[in-house]
């Protein structure tokens, strides 16, 4: 493989923020929009913002799996542990508020909440344990949805079920397009997602709403050379869909995994965590799973949650609309430690990303 | 949560792959979604390996960057 460090080059750094500087319109703003946590990972972490022109603006889109689930669904695990079953989810979804209770909640109150590393992890403990009753929280967008198929395709245990909550990026991308006040000028699409999914699930946003689209890789230098890659765009006059990232993704993505999710799933409308009910943009178990699925198994349906806390702003948040720093009780009231709105809680949260920085701008 | 690692596979047996993620130790992930061969570089999320890295292509988009940076140069000096 080629060096990593290479894709960390500072001196490449530098010499094409330089170039951002030539490239970039003398005036108006431009605004991009990432949607994946990681990428906003990499562009605080890294201080990158500080390197792009000043009209140059870079926002976060929803692209925190735990952030944009809604508090209907976590009741619905909530639920299903507190009727005594053993519910297995990754580690930042413990903390994650449903409309009164966490599952970290359920837990103080005795109700039995493992955190897994994989799905596997959940179906093995499951298979030590037949007497028990499990339940895995299945949540996460493409990227993670192939390892839920994988699993439920190879007939588990009886004994375990899955509350399958996996949301779809490319709808969330079309609602912000059609955030009028929001006014994006280009994508970076998030490169992990489109590993699945392929560069093809974007051709809509060049042709239907002529937005350039960018799919990149997540070091400093990916980052930066998508921007460069939609500035030059821009320049041009042009929307095009472009591969920044093709040492990982390709045209079609991993077929394999679309068919065995294309086997697994169905498409449906899905609510998003303060964004409402997006059309086609979640995945839920085909009838003939039926019996794997959690929320039939334990005849739970919750249609409705209080998704924000009193004075949290996550739904702006998470489009970007404000930054984190806008939000009245970020730091004051909400930090990592005492997280009050889902975007302080998930990993990849947009709040907690930039709390965990050490140099927040004001 | 979509993090994905990239890890060298050391083996692979029946649809699980040992993996050395540059820290020396070996872990076992599964290899169900991607075709890959000993020696590969593979995209690991969650347990999981979602995709094979292409060498050729990394190597190309270091060349890329450098040719775009490069063009920058000359138009400066004209
Ligand atoms: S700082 Fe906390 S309360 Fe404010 S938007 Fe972020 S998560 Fe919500």
């Amino acid at each position: 493989m080629v060096e990593h460090s290479k894709f960390r080059d500072p001196e490449l750094a530098r010499r094409i923020a330089e170039k951002l500087h030539t490239i970039a319109p003398e005036s108006g703003i431009v605004k991009i929009c990432h949607v994946c946590g990681t990428h906003e990972w990499t562009i605080t972490h890294f201080g990158l913002r500080s390197l792009l022109p000043q009209n140059i603006e870079v926002i976060a889109g929803p692209g925190c799996p735990v952030c944009v689930t809604p508090a209907s669904e976590i009741d619905e695990a909530v639920q299903i542990a507190l009727k005594g079953v053993t519910v297995t989810c990754f580690g930042d979804v413990l903390r994650v508020p449903g409309s009164e209770k966490s599952l970290l909640d359920a837990k103080a109150e005795g109700a039995d909440v493992r955190v897994v590393y994989s799905v596997a992890d959940a179906i093995k403990m499951a298979e030590k344990e037949p007497r028990k009753d499990f339940a895995f929280f299945a949540i996460g967008f493409e990227t993670t949805a192939p390892s839920t198929a994988v699993e439920v395709l190879k007939k588990p245990p009886k004994n375990i079920s899955f509350l399958v909550s996996h949301r779809l990026i490319p709808p969330a991308m079309e609602l912000l397009t059609r955030i009028e006040d929001l006014r994006i000028n280009g994508f970076i699409a998030p490169g992990h997602v489109s590993t699945i999914i392929g560069l093809k699930a974007y051709e809509i946003f060049p042709k239907l709403y002529h937005m350039p689209t960018v799919v990149a890789g997540f070091e400093p230098l990916d980052v930066l050379f998508a921007v460069y890659m939609i500035l030059k765009q821009i320049k041009n006059g042009e929307a095009r869909l472009e591969n920044e990232y093709a040492r990982a993704v390709s045209w079609d993505g991993n077929v394999k995994a679309q068919e065995l999710m294309r086997q697994t799933f169905d498409i449906s409308d899905g609510e998003w965590r303060g964004l409402g009910k997006l059309p086609l943009s979640a995945f839920k178990l085909k009838k003939e799973y039926i019996k794997y699925d959690a929320r039939e198994k334990f005849g739970i349906k919750i249609k409705h949650g209080k998704d924000l806390p009193p004075g949290c702003q996550c739904h702006l948040v998470m489009i970007g609309k404000i930054k984190p720093t806008e939000c009245p009780l970020f730091m004051k009231v909400c930090t990592p430690q005492k997280p009050i709105g889902a975007c302080m809680v998930g990993i990849e949260g947009t709040c907690r990303i930039w709390a965990k920085t050490i140099n927040i701008p004001v | 949560m979509c993090l994905a690692i990239p890890a060298k596979v050391i083996s692979v047996h029946d649809g699980k792959a040992k993996v050395d993620f540059g820290e020396g130790v070996l872990r076992e992930v599964d290899v169900t979604l991607v075709n890959v061969k000993v020696g590969e570089y593979v995209l690991v999320h969650a347990g999981y390996a979602i995709q094979v890295l292409s060498k050729t292509e990394a190597e190309e988009t270091i060349r890329l960057w450098n040719e775009i940076l490069e063009a920058e140069k000359q138009i400066k000096t004209r």
